[in-house]
């Protein structure tokens, strides 16, 4: 296999009724499936390179684009199948639109708007100054996730199928609206141990903004040069990055700890609700990026967990 | 919830798993389903025949309440095990179907029609003959049980208004609100797109089920 340079033919049906949908032949040897991608793309010219899943087993993984076709199991007349995986959106336009959302509807809140606390409340302000606190915070946090997106974030893989953004967004913005309301509502209640509670919540926040940015900063290095594969994030001089000892999802802990701080700053049940659903959504991401870690690396740091420094939840097997 | 961020899955598109997963039963397991099924049958049964023998003698439905409410509330209950059965796995619905339906039983309509379903409810994981009688019943039983449930939340919607009961208000320490009123309007909504799910997924499944048995059948 790949042993005489001739030209390698290719076709291509669709996975489900194993139609086929094109037949390339002449392809190089050495083509990357980011090229045959193209091609497809010039015969189907509505079905971009984004959305096409490319795999060598119908019900398989799709191919990646760096893949070369000699490398591949496959003879010189390769056999490939295409699924549509639907209208595509970047993830940089997806974190955009999620983040910004909070942002503004948070300021609707804060500035009580006529239609959110009724005509007689509208664009009065609080006279708990925890309440501006938290309007900072929080207009912070989602600042600096924006700044992330644009200038830090290296992604592996360039899109999601649209309708996701829908469901995404509905989650993000609902639950910012949700707690905004409570927190700048004209009945609020500060927080029951007073000026000591809504220090140390600052405190535990500003740390653990510091934190999550260090890592994003120290995973984004790890792709300097426009490097694709996975490397192991190891801990640099900063402090912060320390927490790569214990955990394999730092900037997860780290994302946590900020909503625990906000929690205790506010005193919101609403917000308490949000961070424990963070907490469960960031959990499972945490393990599977482990999970993949530990296939992927042979020398793999033991001590490391998932997103809790020794704690590893073990999925529970079910007896026949 | 939002995708995972950076590494999103193989351009975010999730990989289609094989469900063929087939799910036996322990011995343990099955005996106490069916033993609950039975008891939940009996008690739903004792329970509509009070409440017709309460009307003939009286009358009238005033009253009725109070006089069944410590037997209705102690099988109430018990069928929120229903959820934790789900939870546990050994009854193959989804907890949040489970938990919608068994929050909301309260209608004569349903008793009956709960008494049936659970009779052919404890078959479910035997006898394949049984499972016709249970797909079929379904058809009628399901919209009537759900128009029940409906009902009773519409007709209890002034009295909750008046008493605010299970509500909290603001000013609060913690600073969250709570109105039943408004929560059961949304809990009626939320029917809108449950219902045609699960009563397609029940009708899918019948056509499964008792399209494979004529399958064997053809066989032998």
């Amino acid at each position: 296999m790949g042993g005489r340079a001739g030209f390698f033919e290719v076709e291509i049906l669709d996975w489900k009724t194993k139609k086929q949908l094109c037949f390339l032949d002449k392809v190089e040897p050495n083509a990357t499936i980011r090229e045959i991608r193209l091609m497809f793309h010039k015969l189907y010219p509505r079905w971009y390179p984004a959305r096409q899943s490319i795999k060598l087993d119908p019900k398989g993984k799709s191919l990646r684009d760096e893949e070369i076709l000699q490398h591949l199991p496959v003879g010189t007349t390769a056999t490939l199948y295409f699924k549509d995986l639907g209208p595509q959106i970047g993830w940089t336009t997806v974190f955009l639109i999620e983040y910004t959302g909070p942002l503004f509807i948070y300021f609707l809140f804060y500035f009580r708007m006529p239609f959110v606390y009724g005509l007689d409340e509208r664009f009065t302000s609080s006279p708990h100054p925890v309440v501006n606190l938290a309007c900072i915070c929080h207009s912070f946090h989602y600042i600096k996730r924006l700044i992330e997106t644009v200038f830090v974030h290296r992604f592996s893989h360039g899109t999601m199928p649209l309708r996701n953004i829908v469901k995404n967004c509905l989650y993000y913005w609902g639950f910012a609206a949700w707690l905004a309301y409570y927190i700048n509502h004209p009945l609020y209640t500060p927080p029951s141990y007073g000026k000591k509670q809504i220090n140390f919540a600052v405190i535990m926040f500003l740390l653990c903004e510091a934190g999550n940015f260090s890592i994003h900063v120290a995973l984004s290095d790890l792709r300097r040069n426009g490097s694709k594969t996975r490397k192991i994030p190891y801990p640099t001089k900063n402090p912060f990055t320390w927490l790569f000892f214990f955990v394999s999802c730092p900037n997860y802990t780290y994302e946590v700890g900020t909503w625990i701080s906000f929690t205790i700053m506010t005193q919101c049940v609403p917000v308490g609700l949000f961070t424990l659903l963070c907490f469960i959504q960031m959990t499972i991401w945490a393990k599977d990026k482990h999970c993949t870690y530990l296939r992927e690396f042979k020398d793999y740091p033991s001590l490391r967990m998932p997103i809790i420094p020794f704690l590893l939840l073990k999925k529970k097997k079910k007896k026949a | 919830m939002a995708s995972s961020e950076e590494d999103g899955g193989g351009n975010g598109a999730v990989e289609e798993k094989e469900n063929g997963k087939k799910r036996r039963l322990g011995a343990l397991a099955t005996a106490w389903l069916i033993f609950y099924n039975v008891a939940m049958t009996a008690g739903w049964l004792v329970l509509g025949i009070a409440m017709v023998r309460f009307y003939i003698q009286k009358g009238t439905h005033r009253g009725l309440f109070r006089s069944v409410q410590k037997t209705l509330k102690f099988f109430q209950t018990f069928a929120l095990l229903e959820v934790v059965h789900c939870a546990v796995g050994i009854v193959r619905t989804s907890v949040l179907v489970t938990g919608v339906q068994v929050s909301s039983r309260i209608f004569m309509v349903w008793f009956i029609a709960h008494s049936i379903k659970q009779f052919h409810g404890d078959v479910h994981c035997m006898v394949r003959k049984k499972e016709e009688k249970k797909y079929n019943f379904f058809i009628i039983l399901y919209p009537a049980g759900v128009a029940g449930e409906l009902l009773t939340i519409y007709a209890a919607l002034p009295y909750v208004k008046k008493t605010g009961m299970f509500s909290l208000r603001l000013p609060n320490k913690y600073n969250v609100s709570f109105d039943y009123y408004y929560f059961l309007i949304i809990v009626m909504f939320s029917y809108v797109p449950l219902f045609p799910q699960l009563y397609f997924h029940m009708l899918r499944q019948r056509r499964r089920v008792l399209h494979g048995e004529v399958i064997v059948e053809k066989d032998d």
